[in-house]
């Protein structure tokens, strides 16, 4: 895993990679008591849509007044311009000049308001819907997306996270009781686990051989000591396994040059081809993650920096969709934790702000050129449709046509999909 | 060239004369060339003019971003601009008599580059200050501003990579000098009038021969950058840029060690360079701190001043080359940048709490 570096270093930022793989596969059931052979029964009635979604997370959150809420000319505002978009009246920021010409295709959601300011739980916050509760670990987005989307056909793991950089492999625990089918798989810096393919002195025949064996241990194993950790085990195989037979789909040198070029030559643009490969070969849910944008120091200068590589991939991934004719089948929502504080402290940096933010979405069911909520005149407060983390999770999953109100059943017992007290942000669906 | 003081100044006697009071955050500050007044710029996209004789304060309102580049030229002649810097030490010392009416001011000009990529020349002794010129000069922001010694041409520069020239008269473009490759963060122009200095983020200090538009040198500042790979960004840049008086020293200031871009951790750091022959020498604060310097000035006699923040706010002093400050003075808020009088027995700083604050240079003894 790939954890975003933040700046302030808060206790609660550094999951240690070795920490993290040693809870990993224990975690994900213990809390709700579920046990390892519950059972994430879904609302069985939900379709197999062939709709995904794509997930951009801006790690350490990027400020909303230099991307889709700009103030400029107030004490907040910072240096930067608003300029017109592709929608007459909507203005975002200037770092934004090849996303404003994809208005048309965005919504904006300005009105958010998650109330945690922490880097770890806003995280969490914003990627399961929920505040956590000592009873239940409740599943990230994508794993969500992944059960209710997955398709019995698919060849691909149904939820992929391309990090900037770190490692790549299985055993994420961000599908809680969904179960490890619906973990990430993390491709650090876009590149596949490595050491997947057989090796080179190992025949064919012998390596079935090896593996029939493995999976014949394996279930003498599970019939009297199956857990958690077991099914998590035997799942990162068969991870492992569907990754490597389609180890083609990782090369983005594939694309035609000229179509890479136009998403950019660097990093990120790199990870948003990936993305729009692996959605169109069937990945069910896809996030790529951005960092850094935890501008405690230097925040004007580094959102140049930032935005400036974000924008252009941002922009050319809806092209491309559309030319594809994905568009409307794929949602894309562009998220962080949380926004940045109006107020621009000594450093030139802004520090964490979670009472007034955006997020921008897009493609499949999201009605483009619309804009939801409103901020005050300098940013500091919500004065119009304020939404939380509950309301975001609820839309994201009616924009693909699924119900949020809808129970999962881990351990038999009725947990809704999405936070009951929230709703779908309907005036953003088209 | 002005010859002020003929005293060296004790950096362990500074002591704040006053702040001069405006309330939106401060960006830049300088003198005008006859040290009557300092000229700030701040985050309300104003520049603030504090007249130091009868502590009257002039807005300049016109930009639509934030201003840290500012320039001057003067218009009254030499002997008159020495009679006027005289003027303004004895207006500075006693204060200026209530029953006394203020000299006129003297007339100048001013350029001014914002964020917005947008030069403005001022009339700078102007009762009601309007806009006189205004020039789209760069895609992105300006971020320094520098006259000539002669008083012919400005020059800018900014997140485009450019450092352009201009006619100080009526705006022209002259030339346009390429090949930083990146945010060009400062420049000024050699006190000898042939050279001008561009300084980039990546810590790169081109000496230019401004008339030819030829390359004649590099200088190595790169201990002012880095590129921080666990926040995948560059920081750094030579945030303030000057020459000593003679010319015969270059100094650019800004953050070094960083181990983390974001935060700002890292140390405060001056590079001087001996004109003639390029080499680096690093200024260091003798006491840690963490943060950034943000604006430095070398006095005639060869003092070196600094001023940043981070951790706490503060000034430094340095003398010659030795690397060690020879003393610290705490501030009372970060200082976003530092200029030296013309007359050299003051500087000021701009403050991020929304003052400058004025400090009185004494000479030792």
């Amino acid at each position: 895993m790939q954890t975003c570096s933040y700046a302030c270093h808060s206790a609660d930022h550094d999951l240690s990679r070795r920490g993290f793989l040693a809870s990993a596969a224990l975690g994900a059931f213990g809390v709700l008591g579920v046990g390892p052979l519950g059972r994430a029964n879904a609302a069985g009635d939900l379709a197999k849509s062939g709709k995904r979604v794509l997930i951009i997370y801006l790690g350490g959150g990027v400020s909303q007044l230099e991307s889709w809420d700009p103030k400029p000319g107030t004490d907040t505002g910072g240096p930067f311009r608003a300029i017109p978009t592709s929608v007459p009246g909507t203005h975002i920021s200037e770092l934004l000049p090849h996303t404003a010409k994809q208005m048309h295709r965005l919504a904006l959601i300005r009105g958010i308001n998650t109330a945690e300011d922490e880097h770890n739980r806003a995280s969490n916050l914003i990627l399961t819907g929920r505040r956590p509760e000592p009873a239940i670990e409740y599943p990230q987005l994508g794993a969500v997306m992944a059960r209710l989307l997955d398709s019995d056909k698919q060849t691909l793991p149904g939820h992929m996270h391309i990090t900037p950089g770190g490692g790549s492999g299985f055993g994420k625990q961000d599908a809680t009781f969904l179960g490890p089918r619906f973990a990430s798989v993390t491709l650090g810096d876009g590149k596949p686990p490595a050491d997947l393919a057989r090796p080179g002195g190992l025949t064919s025949a012998a390596d079935l051989e090896r593996e029939a064996l493995r999976k014949k241990l394996n279930a003498r194993f599970a019939k009297s000591r199956r857990s958690a950790a077991t099914d998590a085990y035997t799942e990162s195989f068969d991870q492992a396994e569907r990754v490597s037979k389609r180890a083609d789909i990782f090369d983005v040198t594939a694309e035609d040059p000229k179509l890479a070029d136009r998403y950019g030559r660097h990093d990120f643009g790199r990870h948003m081809l990936l993305a729009r490969r692996l959605l169109e070969a069937g990945v069910s849910c896809v996030r790529v993650t951005h960092a850094n944008y935890d501008t405690h120091h230097e925040n004007f200068d580094f959102h140049i920096e930032q935005l400036g590589e974000f924008d252009r991939p941002f922009a050319a991934f809806f092209d491309d969709l559309a030319d594809r004719g994905m568009l409307d089948s794929t949602l894309v929502i562009c998220l962080s934790e949380f926004g940045r504080t109006p107020g621009i402290n000594h450093l030139y940096g802004r520090d964490h702000w979670s009472k007034a933010w955006s997020i921008a979405m897009g493609g499949c069911g999201i009605k483009g050129g619309a804009v939801i909520g409103k901020t005050n005149a300098n940013g500091t407060a919500v004065v119009d449709r304020e939404v939380n983390a509950g309301h975001l999770f609820h839309t994201y999953l009616s924009a693909v046509g699924l119900n949020g109100t809808k129970n999962f059943h881990p351990n038999d017992r009725p947990v809704t999909i999405a936070d009951p007290t929230a709703a779908t942000i309907k005036e953003v669906l088209a | 060239v002005i010859r002020f003081p003929h005293f060296p100044p004790d950096a362990t006697k500074v002591r704040l004369d006053r702040p001069l009071k405006h309330g939106s955050p401060l960006l830049g500050c300088r003198f005008d060339p006859y040290g009557r007044f300092l000229f700030t710029s701040g985050q309300d996209r104003t520049l603030q003019r504090f007249d130091l004789l009868t502590g009257a304060k002039t807005g300049f309102v016109g930009h639509a971003s934030w201003v840290r580049g500012m320039a001057f030229v003067p218009q009254a002649d030499e002997v008159t601009e020495q009679a006027a810097i005289q003027a303004g030490m004895l207006g500075f010392a006693g204060g200026w008599g209530a029953a006394l009416a203020p000299p006129k001011a003297l007339p100048f000009t001013v350029v001014s580059g914002d964020y917005h990529g947008k030069l403005i020349w001022w009339a700078g002794e102007a009762d009601e200050p309007k806009p006189v010129r205004q020039v789209e000069a760069h895609n992105g922001w300006v971020r320094a501003v520098a006259a000539s010694p002669d008083g012919r041409v400005i020059a800018s520069c900014g997140n485009d990579g450019l450092v352009k020239l201009w006619s100080a008269a009526n705006g022209a473009p002259v030339r346009t000098l390429t090949g930083h490759g990146c945010h060009v963060y400062n420049l000024a122009f050699h006190p000898g009038g042939d050279r001008l200095v561009s300084a980039d983020l990546k810590g790169v200090v081109k000496d230019w021969d401004w008339r030819s538009g030829k390359l004649v040198r590099e200088l190595d500042a790169k201990a002012l950058h880095k590129y921080d790979a666990g926040f995948m960004a560059d920081i750094g840049g030579a945030r303030g840029l000057t020459f000593a008086a003679d010319g015969s020293r270059l100094a650019c200031c800004g953050i070094t060690n960083v181990s983390n871009a974001f935060a700002g951790v890292g140390n405060p750091l001056v590079i001087t360079f001996d004109w003639a022959a390029g080499k680096p020498v690093p200024l260091t604060p003798k006491e840690g701190f963490q943060g950034t310097a943000w604006g430095v000035a070398i006095h005639p006699l060869g003092l070196v001043i600094a001023g940043g923040g981070g951790s706490g706010y503060a000034i430094w002093f340095w003398w010659g080359s030795a690397a060690a400050s020879i003393h610290a003075l705490a501030v009372p808020a970060s200082a976003r940048d530092l200029a030296l009088h013309p007359a050299g027995d003051r500087f000021a700083v701009a403050g991020a709490d929304g003052n400058a604050y004025l400090y009185v240079l004494p000479p030792r003894g």
